[in-house]
């Protein structure tokens, strides 16, 4: 090496010392000594790179190479996602009928001497137009025509056709349908018929009689099908007629949602219970069965 | 070590000087002594570096750039201990490239006549504050005037200074 290239190499060691000596010595507030700073300055640019390196690897095996069972875990699962979507389907559907027996079995209890037998919707109709559903119970449960089906909620309707293990239920909404009512604060008594649409009509009420939006209806026992004081429905509209009042009342039970109802064996008037008789249940609050007494 | 001896580049001739034994590290010892005694008393005198100008004169002389840039290095990481409140190495680096150019230079041209003794120390005390800005400002985030009239008028001064103290410092050559 020439002498003025060693003397160059020289000079720029000596420097190179003398700045790493400077950088020991000075201490930057934000960033403790320029020596450390320097050294992470030059190091992490490898770290980084090691990193970045590193985690391209492990993210390929990750992604790649460690999921070749993947597919047949994902399979699996998803059986098992279908299998416990499907159970859990089937128990919500019998936490809302244990509530639903709950609900009627309280209803039962409080009328414990009147005889009634739950069954269960097991059909409707065949005719849009008809507003009819079919029981699981018949003669030999003891029913008869004409019989009335109620809920804990209120009034269903009355039994129109029967036979030996089933019958048919037509329901309050049914253009034939009729059920002897009045209204449960003034007592104007007024029957009450379906027209085929989900809201049934009160159909004579005098213009005079005054009768608001939100009053309850009752059966009246006048029909002798339902004893007296059977939740019907709310009235939700009124206009003036001529010569009776237009009324609409919305039916207490949830005659669209209708699983399990009580057929009453016997036209003597019900108890007034807190929970049943007076006060219309929620429309979501179905009833359930009772077995007979 | 005795005597001189020619150092030829090309056409031109280049006397390479040697000193009495000791005497670079005594005019060294002694120019860091009064540079740090004088402005105590006469504050004008911080404008002087004395240290700067014997390390100039020591690699002109010398003319070999490992041995000025080696001089230069000790004289000012001296310097640099003497002032408490300068970090090691600031006045060494400035120091370490003044004594390779001025070797440098001195193995190339006639550095003995004092009109060439008075630019080069102008110039090389310019280059030295320029060095010495550059690592406070780089390295020590500390901001220095640099090119004011205060710091031309310094630059004269050690200028004019540097003729007569290398006249005396001739004397201590060692006579061919």
């Amino acid at each position: 090496m020439p002498s003025r290239h060693k003397s160059l190499v020289l000079l720029a060691g000596v420097i190179l010392l003398q700045v790493l000596l400077l950088a020991v010595q000075i201490k930057r507030d934000s960033q403790g000594r320029l020596i450390r700073s320097w050294t992470v300055g030059a190091v992490s640019p490898f770290e980084r790179a090691g990193s970045y390196v590193f985690g391209s690897f492990r993210d390929t095996w990750r992604n790649y190479f460690a999921l070749r069972g993947t597919k047949k875990d994902n399979d699996d699962l998803r059986r098992e996602n279908d299998a416990l979507k499907l159970r859990l389907a089937q128990l919500e559907g019998k936490a809302a009928e244990a509530d639903r027996l709950g609900a009627l079995l309280h209803f039962r209890q409080s009328q414990a001497d009147v005889p009634m037998v739950a069954a269960r919707v097991i059909g409707g109709s065949a005719d849009p137009g008809s507003q009819t559903i079919e029981l699981d119970r018949g003669e030999h449960d003891g029913i008869r025509k004409d019989m009335g089906v109620i809920t804990p909620d209120g009034v269903v309707g009355k039994i129109i056709e029967t036979y030996p293990n089933t019958s048919q239920v037509l329901l309050l909404t049914d253009n034939h349908s009729g059920v002897g009512a009045m209204l449960a604060d003034s007592r104007i008594q007024s029957p009450v018929g379906g027209v085929g649409e989900p809201l049934i009509t009160m159909k004579y009420v005098p213009n005079d009689d005054d009768v608001s939006v939100g009053a309850r209806v009752v059966t009246s026992g006048m029909d002798r099908i339902f004893p007296r004081d059977l939740p019907v429905g709310t009235i939700t509209e009124i206009k003036p007629g001529n010569p009776f009042k237009q009324i609409r009342i919305k039916p207490a039970a949830n005659l669209e949602r209708l699983e399990e109802v009580l057929v009453l064996l016997t036209h003597h008037p019900l108890k007034q219970s807190d929970s049943a008789a007076a006060q219309p249940a929620p429309v979501a609050a179905n009833p359930a069965p009772v077995a007979n007494p | 070590m005795n005597g001189a001896f020619d150092l030829r580049i090309g056409e031109s001739h280049i006397e390479v000087h040697k000193f009495r034994t000791g005497a670079i590290l005594l005019s060294a010892l002694f120019a860091l002594v009064i540079q740090a005694w004088f402005p105590l008393h006469f504050t004008r005198a911080a404008l002087l570096d004395l240290p700067l100008l014997v390390t100039i004169y020591f690699g002109l002389s010398r003319r070999n750039p490992s041995t000025g840039l080696l001089l230069g290095m000790v004289i000012g990481l001296m310097q640099d201990s003497l002032t408490p409140t300068v970090p090691l190495g600031l006045y060494g680096i400035a120091k370490t490239i003044i004594g390779y150019l001025a070797s440098s230079i001195g193995a190339r041209l006639d550095t003995e006549h004092p009109a060439a003794r008075f630019a080069l120390t102008a110039g090389f005390f310019i280059v030295h504050q320029a060095v010495v800005a550059l690592t406070r400002r780089t390295l020590l985030a500390q901001p220095e005037p640099w090119l004011t009239l205060h710091f031309f008028g310094a630059a004269l001064l050690n200028a004019l200074v540097a003729v007569f103290l290398f006249i005396l410092l001739d004397r201590l050559r060692r006579q061919s």
